[in-house]
Order: C-alpha cells, then structure tokens, then sequence
C-alpha cells in the first residue's frame, strides 16, 4: 500500500508548487497509472516515492512506513525502478543488468544465475540466447522487456515505472503491456505507472491518478473515470472517444445478450419452421443438449425439410470467447460483417450473444451525464 | 642502409637508452595516470574546478618544452636535481595532464543521464555509481588520452635528452652536431618504432579492459 498524504514538492527557485497537496492511496497488489499533461507533476510524484526527489512538505508512505524515515539506499533498493529510456547499463551483459540489485545485494552467483533466467523467462525472452548479449545487441522492445525485468529481480512488492513502454512502437507497446498485465495479475505488485498515454492509463491501471498543474483532480477506477468524469477537465482529457476506450475494459462476457432465443440440433425441423414462422425470426441459433454451440438454421432450410435440425445445421465460423473485450469484439463483428456475435464459454457452449443493439446501450450508458449503471440486458433461458 | 649498420654496431649503446626512454617514459606516463584521472574524476562533479583545471593545464600544454625544461633547472637545482631524470620525469607529467584530465572529464560527464538515474533509482551510492558505471563506460575515452600522453611524452622525451635525461633524444642531438646522418636516423627510426609499438600494446590493453558491450561493431 502507498499512502500519499497531503504531499507538496517545490522545487528550489520555483514559485508554484510543482506538487500540491497531493493525497491518495494505493492498495496493496494494484497498479496506480499516474497521467496528466506535461509538466503535472507526474514524473515527480513518482520520484518523490524513492526519493530521487525530497519531499517539501506531506508523507508519502509504503505499508505505513514513511518513506523520510528510511536509509534512502536501502528504500530506493527495496523498490523496483524502470524508466522510460531504460537506462541499461551499455558495458555489461544482460545478466548483469537484471542482477544490478542483487549484486548489491551480495548474493551469491548461483543464486543470481537461477534469478535471471527466471526473469528471462518471465519476459518471454530465452534465456540461453539473451543472457550473454550486451544492450545494444537489443531491439528495443527486447531492451524495454529486460529493464523490467532488472526492476523485478528482487522480487520487490512495490513497483516504480515511468513510461516503461514510452518509447516502443504502438504494436509492440500493446505486446508488452498484455504480457506485463498478465505477469502482474500473478505477481500482484504495487505499482505507480507514469504514463502519458490516456489508452495506457485506462489498460494498465486499476486506479487512475489524473493530475494537473501539480493538483490531483481525479483519483478513480479507468471505469468510473470514464463513465463519471469529475469536470470538463478529466472529460476532455479523457478525450472525446472514451465510449470507445470504455470497449476496452468491458469484456463481452459482461454486456452480452444472456441466453439467447435457439433450438436443440435433435429437434424436429418442421416444429421449429412452425416456431419460427409464429414468431416471425428469420434465423436461430443451434445447439446440443448440453448448451454446446453447434450454428445456425435459417427460416429457409426448413421448409419442406423432413428430419431434425442436425441435417441443416449451418457452422458459424466467428465466435467470440466470454473472455474477450468488447473493442475486439465489435472489430470482428465489423470485420465479418455480421449484425450477430455469439459468445462461448471455453468448452464451446452457447452463453449469449452481442448485437449492435447491445452496443448502443453501452455507447448510450457512457454519455449518461448522471454515469448511468450498467445493467444486463436479461431476456432469459428459453429453448423453443 | 647505413643506418641500419650504425645501429647493428652501436647496439649495446642504443639499447641502454631505449631502456633509458622506456624507463623515464614510464615512470612519466604512471604519474600521470595516477595524477589525471583522478583529478579528472573530481572535476566532472565541480564544474567550477573543471574550467580552471582544464585552462592551466591548457596553458601549461602551450609551452615549448626547451622553455619548460629551461624554467626547471633553476628550480630543481634548489634540490639538486637540475638537469637529469627527474626534470625529464616531470615535464612529461605535466604535459600528459591535458590529455588524460581532459578525456576522463568528458567521458565521465557524458555518461548518459538516464543511466544514471537507472542506477540511482536501483539503489546504487555514489562510490558505486563512479566504479560500477561511469568508470567502465567512460574507460575507452580514458584511454584514448592516455594513448595521445603516451605518444607525446615518446616524442617530447627525445628533447630531455639535452638536460641530461639519456633516451633516444641522445642519438639525434649527437647525430646532428656531428653531422651524422646515420646517427639522427637510427635515433629516430628506433623512436618511432617504439612509439608505434607501445600504442599498439595499449591497443591490446584497452580490448581487455574496455567491455565489448561498448565497442563498435560485433
């Protein structure tokens, strides 16, 4: 946990606080994004946590301990520290760089040895082929990947990143984000994350620290921050399209159309012609027994058909799992030019499905003034 | 042809004072190791220390080394040691300054500021900032100013032969009074071998000191 308590940085010769009065808390096993224009201050909010920059006035605390009381050596190696520019050391190898702290640690070889490939492996970068390589025999992503892993070689609980991914191409930047995430939801660090990229902030973060001109002006979930930004500020900053960057954090297992409308493939054609026909649907989905998808029938297979559903059951070929995003999701549906996307679970069965009727209601809910609460739209379990 | 005859039969001469050369030499150039690099390294964290140093050292690099060695008999005498070894030892000293101070401030100075705060952020003090990271990167520039003393001090040591230093200085000036041809040019031939000789031993030197990490190429 890091408690920032009313902190105020000014620096020598300056007249306007660079950080003013700043409070809040990040829990334990979060990442904190911190954001705002240049010059805000973000930088030097995460500065002051290590100390590369003294405190004015306020305290900042980890896990209640104030961070002025701490041998600053010993704090700034307790901390995990990877910057923007990376910052590896040019003369020595990989291993070397990612065992910076634990040499100064005084640990012995072999246990440094094991370390690094871990964190190697972690980076998804082999260790047999990296270890012995110098930084500039990096591309830039390899080099952004092995200055994270440099700042979690000691395993530390708190971490400090200042545009880790700043400086790396915007596909391999989304790469390195999904692997960093997925790497944090094991390892659950405390992280503070300077960003200046709003998509960055609202991915990463579990908390978003909007700041401007040294003053906090919002402290709230990506959601919340997105959906109830706190004044015309935080709106535009956020931009225009934060319906869109809202498709990010939704996944389509949240917004679907639960337990769609569909017939059995062992029912007999002519009693879901007879169906579909009273209720005037055009098409319907198809599975087993047991919810497992199996595709579609259309309003036209069936007439005149003698036999079951399974003889005309159509394959659909684009699925979407629970688990995906709501931005993906929309991608495909535009991409294939269908108004329908079905949802499974991981073992195939049917759960819901996404129309662009669904996806109004979200668009609709974000330009909700009052932040509108998401609410499910339920039609219920029916089999025809 | 003629030289190379000359030095076949006065071997036993000039290899006593190529010794002479390599010794003051030597001993010249360690000083000013032991004397540049650390003065260096304390005025790339003063800056106001790093204009003055760099200007006299500056200074004392213009003046001709017959003026130097002239001025140093009168001092040095105050200790008997006017002419010889230790005035020859001293010059060179003084003239390796500029290079050696000059090349370990700009390359510890330039040392890249994010690799600095990488390692300062880590948790790294300033003692093991200096040795663990500016020394090793700033290590190949050190060392092109330490090849650029070596050089001149070689060069600059033939003149101490006239203040009684010995080295290969003596050959050319004996050379020249008499009008020996043969004599000059073995003097010099020897010398610019050696000045080859040792750069490309400090070549071999500075490939195990400095980290392939920081070499062109691979």
């Amino acid at each position: 946990m890091i408690e920032f308590e009313r902190v105020t940085k000014i620096y020598p010769g300056a007249t306007a606080p660079a950080v003013d009065a700043v409070s809040f808390t990040i829990p334990s096993g979060e990442i904190c994004t911190v954001i705002g224009p240049s010059g805000c201050g973000k930088t030097t909010i995460m500065r002051m946590i290590n100390r590369l920059h003294p405190i004015t006035s306020g305290a900042i605390r980890i896990n209640g301990q104030d961070v002025n009381e701490m041998d600053e050596i010993e704090l700034r190696r307790g901390i995990g520290y990877a910057i923007q520019q990376v910052g590896l050391f040019p003369h020595m190898t990989v291993r070397d760089n990612i065992a910076t702290v634990p040499k100064l640690l005084g640990w012995d070889g072999a246990k440094i040895d094991a370390r690094v490939d871990e964190l190697l492996d972690l980076v998804n970068l082999e260790p047999g082929v990296y270890r012995d390589r110098y930084p500039k025999e990096l591309s830039g992503g390899q080099a952004q990947r092995i200055g994270v892993a440099r700042a979690m070689a000691t395993d530390p609980p708190v971490m400090l990143m200042d545009e880790p991914f700043g400086a790396i191409d915007p596909i391999n930047r989304e790469v390195l984000q999904d692997e960093f995430l997925k790497i944090q939801a094991e390892l659950k660090k405390t992280i503070v994350f300077v960003t200046h990229d709003i998509d960055e902030a609202v991915k990463m973060g579990d908390k978003i620290c909007l700041l401007e001109g040294g003053r906090l002006v919002q402290f709230a979930s990506p959601e919340e921050m997105l959906t109830r930004p706190k004044n015309r500020f935080v709106k535009d900053f956020v931009g225009a399209d934060r319906t869109l960057k809202r498709l990010n954090l939704l996944t389509v297992g949240e917004v679907m159309v639960e337990n769609p409308l569909h017939c059995l493939a062992d029912q007999r054609s002519e009693d879901v012609l007879q169906e579909m026909q009273n209720k005037g649907i055009r098409y319907l989905l198809v599975t087993d027994r047991d919810k497992t998808f199996r595709g579609f029938v259309y309003h036209e297979f069936l007439v005149n058909h003698e036999g079951c559903i399974e003889d005309v059951v159509q394959e659909m070929t684009v699925t979407v799992n629970r688990s995906c995003n709501l931005k993906d999701g929309l991608s495909k549906m535009l991409s294939h030019e269908i108004g329908v996307l079905v949802v499974l679970d991981d073992d195939g069965r049917l759960l819901g499905v996404l129309n662009s009727a669904t996806l109004h209601q979200v668009v609709g809910e974000t330009y909700d003034e009052f932040g509108g609460h998401w609410r499910k739209i339920k039609v219920g379990g029916r089999i025809l | 042809m003629e030289t190379f005859t000359f030095m076949y039969s006065q071997w036993p001469t000039l290899w006593s004072l190529i010794q002479e050369h390599v010794f003051f030499v030597g001993i010249a150039v360690l000083i000013a190791i032991a004397t540049g690099v650390p003065i260096g390294i304390w005025i790339s964290f003063n800056e106001e220390a790093a204009r003055v140093v760099l200007s006299i050292a500056g200074v004392i690099m213009t003046i001709p080394s017959i003026a130097l060695f002239g001025i140093m008999i009168p001092i040095l005498s105050v200790f008997g040691h006017g002419i010889g070894t230790v005035p020859a030892v001293i010059a060179l000293v003084l003239y390796s300054q500029l290079p050696i101070i000059r090349n370990t401030h700009a390359a510890i100075i330039s040392v890249d500021a994010s690799i600095i705060d990488a390692g300062t952020g880590m948790g790294m003090n300033r003692r093991e900032l200096l040795w663990k990271v500016r020394l090793p990167m700033a290590m190949s520039v050190i060392f092109a100013g330490v090849r650029v003393a070596v050089a001149m001090s070689i060069g600059i040591g033939a003149i101490a032969a006239i203040i009684g230093a010995g080295g290969l200085g003596q050959f050319i000036y004996q050379g020249i009074d008499r009008s020996y041809d043969a004599m000059v040019n073995s003097g010099a031939l020897t010398l610019a071998v050696m000045a080859i000789a040792v750069d490309y031993l400090f070549e071999r030197l500075e490939m195990k000191l400095v980290s392939p990490g920081l070499r062109e190429g691979i």
